[in-house]
């Protein structure tokens, strides 16, 4: 036998333990501390892109494009709030703090949102006077950390939302590392300036749905029964926790599945803890219609939104609205390819960007350097924002024209097939071409 | 997640003021478990008697009910019924027999407790209602335990609508949620402890029950519990001469007890308390955490 | 002798009117005393206050009592629920007998003085609040505390100060257990006079000897994560 000449196999990566599985493990082996990072998961999910629309034809009859009406207005609150808000689209900024943002990024959001009549959203850390003036209608969240929380900034607000979770971290705390803790940062918050901030994963003064519920009472009481309040969960188990929600007295529901973002979580967290948006809709719209509260109180859905495509996706799932995190961003210029060499100093390459715990984004969005804060300019990326959420109602308009909708909120479940066993089984719509629902059984 | 109340009496001129002086807590905490209520009352009892609490619905003909078990197990059986339950009590060296006849014959009604003292009542609907249904302020007893639910997990039924009752003159009811339930319910299968719900208060229920039936006293079982049950709990524990409180070593979920030379009281908050008999002049105190409360009757 | 105070009986008005009419005076014009009857426990008594009023509660209260305040000045003749005074601003709230747990939660400013004990998480994540509580805490007190000071004339719970930013801890007492990152620290004469105006504001001035308490604060390790302090 010839030794000299035998075929080799080709070197084969482990499938298990992939190139990406190896360098974290060598990262944790010389750290000895977990991954913490920006952004959503990037793990392949099911999503919305495994459902289709059924268009009109012969048994239904569609709407003309650009002329026959189809609302997309949605108001917020009714339930019990004196002051309903009402926004002209239905997709909404989500919450996002400045501390995690530039000011300028925060402003942009407002600049955007408010040009197109929706609402954004502060996060941990209080209000800015900057977002209050170029948000026309502005939602302040209610969180464990209650960092910046105070009644004149509650009574300056036009909702309220108790943060109990996100999709990024169901059951987890807040996150801010040294490099954003900025001076104002530090004084917003009230803590020392650069430290590595933990917030408390439970709200300090109330735990479970009988005390949420003596909390909102407060919130109503502080701020005159005038303001909706919302209740935001990250999507674990949407059907009790909507239930919950709605018990406790919330006028409206903020669901954020997995893919929603974050400014910094632990890696593992991101990956492995909550559950898709897909699944999460369907048990959260049934938790409301159990209670006969669906379209009483209203559910905002959130977590990996793109298009309109999206937006109508989930709005005939049963959501009155959507919120739009991660997206919104990289409308205002996050990760843009024009940035690629700045990214290449940082090792990484545009669209894999998510150190945005670093506060060295080249885009100048999630950062507290006053440098690289002022590359973005809050008109312009003000502006790109209003185009993109513009483009979003107009998509999702296009599809409720084509199923015949007068109103985006009017499409339904029955409007959807799906592309995959595993949607058709979440989303509770049949297989595409046929009747068939994958365990139609409850959530 | 729930309002709880409770009561044990000290002095016997207020036993005849139980059922009323309870039935005003459960009202208040309808705030706390607008969707069922429930309570139990530990009143008279006779040696060698038991007394079963048999739940069924509005259209049981209980008397038809109760005939047809005399005749089935030769037991002879009295029947006191109130709306949708009513209390058999028989010999208690028949009890197994009529357990089994019931299950059997009337696999639609369900046994909630049973006990020589113990009385259970419980439905899905606002503490109100299910107080005057069952006509709970004309109760009279030593001690009695109330309830109102906001259902966590677990479906808004009867069945699961607490207090629960695992074993004789045994009951429990619970404010928070426990988060190892459905391991340790399978281990008490495996030793001879029955559930009736997947409500997570009833593992609790059912592992004091194991430890009682060990040879434990309450507080040593509840002491126990500590290890066992993770999770946030607020507990109040009834047994035919017991009264017992206990909070997880967390303690998010609230407790305020009042004591006077009359009586001792449980709220979940103040606001139950605030209309009993010289609660002025009462001590009121938070219960610590991960430490037991209890208090025993003379026998 | 100030005028005869205005009266609310919540036997008979909602908590909803009392609010209300609370929230409607303004810092400018006097706003009076205000005594509330009857409070029974109830919930979100005398909270959003925005001004210099002065409000006198008659018995206990309920969750979440003077929450939120600013400027006014709230006395609880009484036992105070889950979260007296939580966030508050500005102002002064007095507690008359106990408080429950997570008394001062979060609050930025004013005085908070308890009579009599606080169950645990007095002072969770406070923010620049001073906290004077006569007798003893319970666990978990000042968790995450940010700023302001805690004076404990009794004793302390388990897990003292876990996860301490900078928050000033004076207990008398003994103290069961110190959280995650929390030291004991030398009492200078800058504490001492520090203390000294928490006591002096709490009415006790003279009462109580600086020099029988023990400061506690952060040992700031947990500042920055690295392998040695993750929990």
């Amino acid at each position: 036998m010839d030794h000299t000449n035998i075929p080799r196999t080709v070197p084969r990566k482990s499938a298990t333990f992939d190139d990406y599985t190896l360098s974290e493990i060598r990262r944790a082996a010389a750290t000895g501390l977990y991954d913490i990072r920006g952004a959503g998961t990037k793990r392949k999910l099911p999503h919305l892109d495994d459902l289709l629309f059924l268009g009109a034809s012969i048994s239904r009859y569609p709407l003309e494009g650009y002329r026959e009406k189809c609302g997309t207005n949605v108001v917020l609150g009714g339930r019990f709030a004196k002051k309903p808000i009402e926004i002209r689209i239905p997709i909404t900024i989500a919450g996002m703090s400045f501390g995690s943002l530039s000011a300028q990024a925060k402003e942009a959001l407002g600049r955007g949102a408010s040009a197109v009549g929706t609402s954004t959203t502060t996060g941990d850390g209080g209000m800015t006077a900057e977002e209050r003036g170029h948000s026309s209608t502005l939602v302040y969240q209610y969180l464990p950390s209650r960092y910046g929380m105070n009644p004149d900034d509650l009574r300056k607000a036009d909702a309220i939302e108790v943060v109990i979770g996100q999709g990024a971290k169901p059951g987890g705390g807040g996150m801010l590392l040294g490099q954003k803790i900025s001076p104002r940062v530090a004084a917003m918050r009230t803590l020392p300036q650069g430290i590595d901030q933990r917030s408390a994963c439970r709200h300090p003064d109330w735990t479970g749905p009988d005390d949420l519920e003596i909390k909102i009472q407060e919130l109503r009481e502080i701020t005159d029964w005038e303001k909706p309040i919302y209740v935001k969960v990250g999507a674990a188990r949407p059907y009790y926790d909507t239930a919950l929600a709605v018990k406790a007295g919330a006028d409206v529901v903020v669901l954020d599945g997995m893919q929603g973002g974050t400014a910094a979580t632990q890696e593992v967290f991101i990956e492995h803890v909550g559950i898709p948006l897909l699944a999460a809709i369907r048990p959260a719209v049934q938790a409301l219609q159990d209670l006969g509260m669906h379209r009483k109180v209203q559910l905002i859905v959130s977590g990996g939104i793109r298009n309109g495509a999206d937006v109508a996706k989930c709005l005939a799932l049963g959501a009155d609205a959507v919120s739009i995190g991660t997206a919104a961003l990289v409308a205002l210029g996050d990760n843009d390819p024009a940035l690629a060499a700045d990214y290449a100093a940082l090792g990484t390459v545009p669209g894999a960007y998510d150190d945005w715990q670093d506060g060295r984004d080249p885009a100048g969005i999630t950062t507290q350097d006053p440098a690289l804060a002022t590359r973005l300019d809050p008109e312009k990326a003000g502006r790109r924002l209003a185009n993109y959420l513009s483009v979003l109602a107009l998509e999702a308009q296009t599809i409720a024209r084509a199923c015949g909708k007068s109103h985006v909120h009017n499409l339904e479940p029955e409007d959807l097939v799906s592309l995959t066993i595993e949607a058709a089984a979440m989303a509770r719509v049949p297989l595409a071409g046929t009747d068939w629902i994958p365990g139609a059984g409850r959530y | 997640m729930c309002g709880i109340v409770g009561l044990f009496i000290k002095n016997p001129k207020f036993e005849s003021e139980l059922g009323t002086m309870l039935s005003t807590m459960l009202d208040v905490m309808t705030g706390r478990g607008p969707d069922s209520a429930g309570f139990a009352v530990y009143g008279k009892g006779h040696d060698g008697v038991v007394k079963m609490s048999i739940r069924g619905g509005t259209a049981t003909d209980f008397n038809a009910v109760a005939a047809d078990l005399e005749r089935a197990t030769g037991a002879a059986l009295s029947l006191t019924v109130r709306s949708t339950h009513a209390i058999l009590e028989l010999p208690a060296d028949r009890e197994s027999a009529v357990r089994a006849a019931l299950h059997d014959r009337h696999p639609d009604l369900g046994v909630v407790g049973s006990g020589q003292r113990i009385e259970i009542y419980k439905e899905v609907g606002l503490p109100a209602d299910v107080a005057r249904r069952f006509d709970l302020a004309r109760m009279t007893g030593t001690h009695g335990i109330g309830h109102t639910r906001m259902a966590t997990e677990s479906a808004v039924t009867t069945a699961g609508a607490h207090p629960f009752s695992t074993g004789p003159d045994q009951c429990l009811v619970h404010n928070g949620s426990l988060s190892n339930h459905n391991v340790l319910r399978r281990t008490l299968i495996r030793e001879g402890i029955g559930f009736t719900t997947d409500n997570d208060s009833e593992v609790a229920a059912g592992y004091l029950t194991a430890r009682l039936r060990q040879g434990d006293t309450l507080k040593q079982a509840l002491t126990r519990s500590l290890d066992a049950l993770d999770g946030f709990f607020t507990f109040v524990v009834g047994t035919e001469s017991g009264f017992a409180v206990l909070r997880d070593p967390i303690a998010c979920k609230p407790a305020v007890m009042a004591e006077t030379d009359d009586y001792v009281a449980f709220g979940s908050e103040y606001r139950a308390l605030a209309d009993l008999p010289g609660i002025a002049k009462a001590k009121v105190w938070e219960p610590e955490p991960a430490t037991v409360y209890s208090w025993e009757r003379a026998a | 002798m100030t005028p005869s105070p205005h009266c609310i009986d919540l036997a008979t008005a909602t908590v909803r009117e009392l609010n209300q009419r609370l929230h409607h005076l303004t810092a400018d014009g006097d706003p009076g005393i205000w005594r509330v009857l009857n409070p029974a426990g109830g919930h979100a008594i005398a909270v959003g206050l925005n001004a210099p009023v002065t409000v006198e509660i008659d018995g206990h209260v309920g969750y979440y009592c003077a929450g939120m305040n600013k400027s006014a000045s709230v006395r609880i003749n009484g036992n105070a629920g889950v979260g007296v005074a939580e966030n508050m601003m500005s102002g002064l709230v007095h507690v008359r007998g106990d408080a429950s747990q997570a008394a001062g939660a979060t609050a930025h400013g004013g005085l908070l003085v308890i009579d009599g004990n606080a169950s645990a998480r007095c002072g969770i994540s406070m923010k620049g609040i001073d906290i004077v509580v006569k007798g003893s805490i319970g666990h978990m007190s000042a968790f995450m505390g940010q700023a302001g000071t805690l004076t404990v004339l009794g004793d302390a719970g388990e897990a003292l100060g876990d996860s301490l930013y900078e928050a000033r801890l004076f207990v008398r007492g003994s103290v069961a257990s110190l959280g995650a990152d929390c030291v004991e620290k030398e009492m200078r004469d800058e504490h001492r006079a520090v203390l000294h105006a928490r006591l002096e504001a709490a009415g006790l001035a003279g009462e109580v000897d600086v020099s029988e308490f023990r400061r506690y604060g952060s040992a700031r390790g947990l500042y920055h994560f690295h392998v040695d302090n993750v929990y």
